[in-house]
């Protein structure tokens, strides 16, 4: 292994669709008044969550998987400039081009450049979220550039001018009469007694879409894997559309990160076996293509791939985040999280929403990205994730770890205390001694003014107003627990009847004593 | 400075605290210990939940099963590879008029494809576990494109290349060839998770596992 001796540089951080444009709460709170969202997206997760486990349970090794799977994609990490070389060598001995990509930007432009090349105005897409994240058929479109998505879920996002909301199934916040609807809308020569059978629907996706892959001369892809050893590449789908684009059109252009490397075609026996159980709660998915540079005869006769930074080697760079390049996207994670589950893919802002993208997309583009800071606490970390990642990547360490960084990086900005730091000054305060803790309980009663004749307090003021956002606090009994055992144990009223037990009194000359050493 | 040394940069200085790359525990299952007959049994049974149409044949079955099988489609694609055995005989004669055959030397176009009904491949490994057939660009499998764009697909299985779990399937397939993984028909279930049969690819899959 090479030891690497420059000087060490600043993360650079990613572009494109990975910046939310506002912030967690803010979107969350309002994709949760959407009440047809929360059914369409309770009524997926749980489906597909059952199948998983369903599938998973079948497999006697599946945690032998999951350990050789992590073990893998740490190992990739750590001899990933050696691993990229090998793969380049040997996709480039077999007539691939390889072009490496600082940002959305730069991968953009030459993805845009190679399409100019070939002369041609139209390519199909598979779906991939790579190109997602760089915003590639946007950009296409500027330059004049028609990319049509030819994934099912896609297709119908396209069609909608609406964002994907999960890593898996793009349109998974949508029911099939939303789906018809958009068909009429948007699909040209829709029949338009077209009905909202599923299977009905996806005809009429075929239909739409046959002519397009039968006369593309150019098609886009990401990729599932790529392996060193033999330097080739891995698109795992369903439908039949990959396989359309991977082979029919004359020129193929793959975007991948650095990241998703494997070592050695025998890697590849583990993650055929975690990736499709874990993210369609299949066996197996119906369609995976390899290819590897190009074969004469068969398939693209020109290939290219590039090879995407974009932020993955600043995700590098933290030692406790890093882990987060393991994902191989299987989406496993959003399907059993109970926020996603509620809130839907498109208040995460970032192309990658979920348990995952919430430590991948600020790790990707720097906490200090204002919007995406509020990611990492998008979580009640109850863990969920972490036992249902094929490659076990911690998320729930990830995410109080990118807190602490946030918590950090706003240290020392502001210059005036803020209201937490005034609270917890108070709080400081008051629970070092009894006394002053007395003292301040005597106050409490008082709350039961602010609280209603329901007994119910539904808004504080300042940053505690985050807490009754979503919940009521019931108002404060009429006196404090302390005042209640005072009057229980040595009121003048019950003294005599009420005598304290010997442990209470010795309690309470403790307190007092505490209090004088406190100077209270 | 290039964006590829740029990058290799970045990702060394990254790395600068040096982590070591961790021993890969394989304690997974590497083979397993099913008989010729079971391996048959469990394969036939993943595919047919996978909606794939399946028969189990004596090898010399094969040529009038297949007969049967393109009784009504009025083209078919083999590739030139295919066992001559396979689309020969009385079943087939005289065929000459809806028979296409397709070579890397003289291959079929996408259009001459889109307007066949049916392709009949073999096939170079199968996995029992998963349902899944492995083809490999042989000369008995013929182009990729084959086995895509018509409607139907009539693949044969030799009972000898059925492989029990997915680790000894891929040891036996070299990994540089065009390789195409197919368990069942084309399928999608992006619209509310429901399972639907064919979308772009093949929508019906016919298996005939040879013994």
């Amino acid at each position: 292994m090479s030891t690497f001796l420059g000087m060490p540089s600043l993360p650079v951080f990613g572009t494109g669709n990975l910046h939310a444009a506002e912030s967690f709460p803010t979107a969350a709170h309002r994709e949760l008044g959407n009440a047809q969202l929360r059914a369409n997206l309770g009524h997926a997760t749980h489906t597909i969550r059952d199948k998983r486990l369903q599938v998973v349970s079948e497999l006697p090794d599946w945690e032998q998987l999951r350990d050789a799977g992590s073990a893998i994609k740490e190992s990739v990490m750590a001899r990933l400039p050696e691993l990229l070389e090998q793969f380049e060598q040997n996709f480039t001995a077999r007539g691939g081009v390889i072009h490496w990509a600082r940002d959305a930007g730069e991968a953009n432009d030459i993805v845009a450049g190679l399409i100019r090349d070939t002369g041609e105005t139209e390519v199909v897409k598979v779906k991939s979220m790579a190109t997602q994240e760089i915003g590639l058929n946007e950009y296409l479109e500027e330059q004049g550039i028609t990319a049509f998505e030819t994934d099912l879920a896609e297709l119908i996002v396209q069609l909608d001018h609406d964002k994907p909301s999960h890593i898996l199934v793009p349109a998974i916040h949508k029911n099939r009469t939303e789906i018809r609807d958009i068909f009429l809308r948007e699909m040209p020569g829709a029949d338009p007694a077209l009905t909202d059978n599923p299977a009905v629907l996806a005809m009429a996706a075929r239909a739409h879409l046959r002519r397009k892959f039968l006369t593309a001369k150019v098609a886009v892809s990401g990729a599932n894997f790529a392996l060193a050893d033999s330097g080739t590449l891995a698109v795992v789908e369903s439908e039949g559309n990959g396989r359309m684009c991977l082979t029919l059109p004359e020129t193929l252009i793959t975007v991948m990160g650095v990241e998703k490397l494997l070592p050695t075609w025998q890697d590849l026996e583990v993650f055929m076996q975690l990736l499709p159980r874990s993210s369609t709660g299949e066996r197996m998915n119906p369609y995976t293509s390899l290819w590897t540079g190009v074969t004469d005869g068969d398939g693209p006769r020109n290939v290219h791939l590039v090879l995407l930074d974009n932020g993955r080697s600043a995700a590098l760079a933290d030692e406790m985040g890093r882990s987060a390049l393991h994902c191989i996207r299987c989406s496993a994670c959003m399907n059993v999280c109970p926020v996603y589950e509620r809130t839907g893919g498109h208040a995460y802002g970032s192309t990658y929403p979920g348990p995952i993208g919430a430590i991948l997309s600020p790790l990707l583009t720097g906490i200090e990205s204002e919007e995406n800071s509020s990611l990492p606490y998008a979580s009640s970390l109850c863990g969920a994730c972490y036992d249902a990642c094929p490659v076990k990547i911690n998320i729930p360490d990830i995410l109080v770890h990118l807190r602490s960084v946030d918590v950090d990086s706003k240290r020392g900005k502001k210059k005036l205390p803020s209201q937490m730091d005034v609270g917890m000054k108070a709080a400081s305060w008051a629970l070092s001694s009894g006394k002053r803790l007395g003292l301040v309980e005597k106050g409490l009663p008082l709350g039961r003014l602010a609280a209603g004749p329901d007994h119910k307090i539904t808004k504080l003021p300042g940053i505690a107003a985050g807490w009754t956002q979503s919940r009521d606090i019931p108002a404060p009994p009429q006196k404090s627990f302390r005042d209640w055992w005072a009057k229980e144990h040595h009121g003048p009223e019950t003294g005599g009847t009420n005598a304290p037990a010997r442990g209470t009194a010795r309690a309470d000359a403790h307190l007092n004593a505490q209090d004088k050493e406190d100077g209270a | 400075m290039s964006a590829r040394e740029d990058i290799l940069g970045r990702i060394r200085s990254a790395l600068r605290d040096a982590p070591v790359a961790p021993q890969i525990p394989r304690a997974y299952r590497t083979s397993s210990e099913l008989d010729h007959d079971a391996l048959i049994h469990l394969l036939v049974d993943r595919l047919v939940d996978y909606k794939a149409r399946v028969c189990v044949l004596d090898a010399a079955e094969v040529p009038e099963r297949i007969a049967e099988l393109l009784a009504d489609a009025r083209s078919y694609v083999i590739p030139a590879g295919l066992d001559p055995d396979w689309t020969a005989g009385p079943h087939f004669a005289p065929d000459g008029d809806r028979r296409r055959v397709d070579s890397v030397s003289a291959p079929l176009t996408v259009a001459e494809l889109d307007g066949v009904d049916a392709v009949v491949t073999g096939s170079a490994v199968a996995v029992a576990e998963t349902g899944t057939i492995i083809l490999d660009g042989s000369p008995n499998q013929g182009r990729r494109a084959i086995s895509l764009v018509p409607d139907y697909h009539i693949c044969v299985v030799n009972a000898a290349d059925i492989a029990g779990i997915l680790p000894e399937a891929l040891r036996r397939i070299d990994g540089t060839r065009p390789l195409t993984m197919i368990s069942g028909p084309s399928a999608t279930s992006d619209i509310e998770l429901e399972r639907v049969e064919g979308v772009h690819g093949p929508r019906i899959l016919d298996v005939i596992i040879a013994r």
